[in-house]
């Protein structure tokens, strides 16, 4: 089964890492995507740029209105994601607890639905 | 009647069969639907032909030729009922066919562990993993489910719709993990067994007869899960703290249907039988030398009910398993336990000692039983005055009537 790992992080705790833990913390990824590309589980991954850079498009009555930001205001946002390729919602919380990330922020493991070829 | 005939056969064969047809068809609603089938069927052929020496095989072997039958006439005529997911889930029926119908007992007993530990699986919810336990394992109705949790029935039927939904499109899987992790596993079944048993701890005569009888399932689930997993002696040590609790049952309310003390019950109440169960299973457990909470909770409870009298409780032996305790379970509720039993055990200064720095310690100076306990412990010293302050300051922070009478008739004393 296919799930999508989507890394919820909190800037300002990133901000409280020094230069050290941070490289740390980077070789940690390298190392994890390197473990699953390996054990051919990755399916895709990437860290995305930060919420500086988000725009929220919406479409109400056929106007599209775009709103320069995330689309909640909330205290963690979407820093990254990985999709694995696993046999059971078992092994992809395993892989989960390994993302750097679930130390700092959280990992929300989601099944990927796979939709039949007919649609 | 008949009905009734089918519930009860269900409650009896549920957990050893459904975990087995799950394993089959890989979805416990096919399961279910499948056990249903096969125990309609006993229920006309069982009278005419005699029960059938291995009920649950017969069981299995029914209910997996009703469920292929069923899975086939959908494959044909596929209608609205079977979605494409289940059906691309289902295994292939030719493969079913060879499936050898001899069931070993290893295998009967790997298929209950592992729809236990579905049901009790940490990406559930608390709430819909004691519903399915209940369901699947204890096989419950789930009317019967929603009266035990005074839950009108529409939202547990939709929430055990939702968890066996989970289940099946997350993807959570259906078997034992290794032994390293089988440990962690069944640490949330304990707590998922241990929370239906004070559910139905909780009950007052007032209540449905189901929730009084939760304690009684919460125990044979107890059974169920140490036949599987023998040598976890904290799954003993669970089974012995709620045969020991559920044993001084018939002594714990009055006439009133008010809650009497440990001290104050009719001993000669006590389900006796039932109480040296428990300290045996609790003594086995324990000389095995792997101790943890249950186990440490157990012996206490053997401690209290094994005394033919309040005052020949073993204080001292209580006082030092609350030590023990106090380190794995650091709670409010163990706190206070622990700071009556050093009271009891090395005088009420000892006790106060404790009591004070749960005060001083802020979170808790608005619990109502923590200033009743004080009160208690300062009136044994003989300090009455700041006795009577303690119980007036935790009748005014008790949460009913119930107990604010309760603490009124303790203020009251001091005076007489």
């Amino acid at each position: 089964m296919k799930y999508m790992l989507l890394i919820a992080t909190d800037p300002a705790t990133r901000q409280t890492l020094t230069d050290e833990e941070s490289g740390a913390m980077m070789q940690e990824y390298f190392a994890f995507s390197d473990r699953i590309r390996a054990s051919g589980e990755m399916v895709a991954g990437d860290p995305l740029h930060g919420i500086a850079t988000a725009t929220t498009v919406r479409v109400r009555d056929g106007q599209t209105t775009l709103t320069d930001g995330p689309f909640a205001e909330t205290k963690e946002h979407f820093g990254g994601y990985y999709i694995v390729d696993v046999a059971s919602l078992d092994r992809a919380v395993e892989l989960a607890a390994e993302i750097p990330d679930a130390k700092l922020g959280s990992v929300e493991v989601r099944p990927i639905m796979e939709l039949p070829a007919s649609m | 009647m008949r009905e009734r005939d089918a519930d009860y056969l269900f409650r009896r064969h549920a957990g050893e069969v459904l975990g087995t047809l799950v394993r089959t068809f890989g979805d416990l609603d096919i399961a279910e639907e499948a056990l249903q089938d096969a125990l309609v069927e006993a229920l006309v052929r069982w009278p005419r032909e005699g029960e059938p020496r291995n009920p649950a095989a017969w069981l299995v072997t029914v209910g997996r030729t009703r469920a292929i039958d069923r899975l086939r006439r959908s494959k044909r005529r596929p209608d609205r009922e079977v979605t494409s997911e289940r059906r691309r889930r289902a295994p292939d029926i030719d493969v079913l066919d060879e499936l050898a119908n001899e069931l070993s007992d290893d295998a009967v007993s790997d298929d209950q562990l592992a729809l236990v530990l579905l049901c009790c699986h940490p990406a559930l919810n608390t709430d819909s993993q004691v519903a399915l336990t209940l369901r699947s394992v204890a096989g419950l109705t789930t009317d019967e489910i929603a009266r035990a949790f005074i839950v009108d029935l529409p939202t547990m039927a939709q929430r055990i719709v939702r968890a066996k939904h989970k289940i099946r499109t997350a993807g959570i899987p259906f078997g034992v993990p290794d032994r390293a992790k089988l440990a962690e596993r069944v640490g949330a079944v304990m707590q998922v067994i241990y929370l239906v048993f004070n559910e139905g701890y909780a009950s007052s005569s007032d209540d449905a007869f189901i929730r009084r009888e939760l304690c009684g399932e919460a125990i044979r689930l107890g059974r169920t899960l140490l036949a599987l997993v023998p040598d976890d002696t904290e799954v003993a040590g669970l089974l012995a703290l709620m045969l020991l609790h559920d044993a001084r049952s018939p002594g714990r309310l009055d006439g009133d249907g008010q809650l009497v003390t440990l001290e104050r019950q009719d001993r000669s109440t006590w389900r006796h039988n039932q109480i040296e169960e428990g300290v045996a299973i609790v003594d086995r457990a324990l000389a095995r030398r792997t101790p943890g909470r249950y186990q440490i909770e157990a012996a206490i409870a053997a401690l209290h009910s094994s005394a033919p009298t309040a005052e020949a409780t073993d204080w001292a032996q209580i006082d030092a398993l609350y030590t023990a305790l106090r380190s794995r379970v650091p709670t409010a509720v163990v706190e206070l336990n622990a700071a009556v039993a050093r009271s009891m055990a090395a005088g009420p200064d000892a006790g106060l000692a404790i009591v004070d720095a749960l005060i001083a310690d802020g979170d808790l100076a608005r619990w109502y039983l923590l200033h009743s306990t004080r009160g208690e412990m300062l009136r044994r010293a003989g300090r009455e005055p700041e006795a009577a302050s303690s119980f007036a300051t935790a009748i005014r922070l008790a949460p009913s009537q119930t107990e604010r009478s309760f603490l009124q008739a303790k203020l009251a004393s001091l005076h007489r």
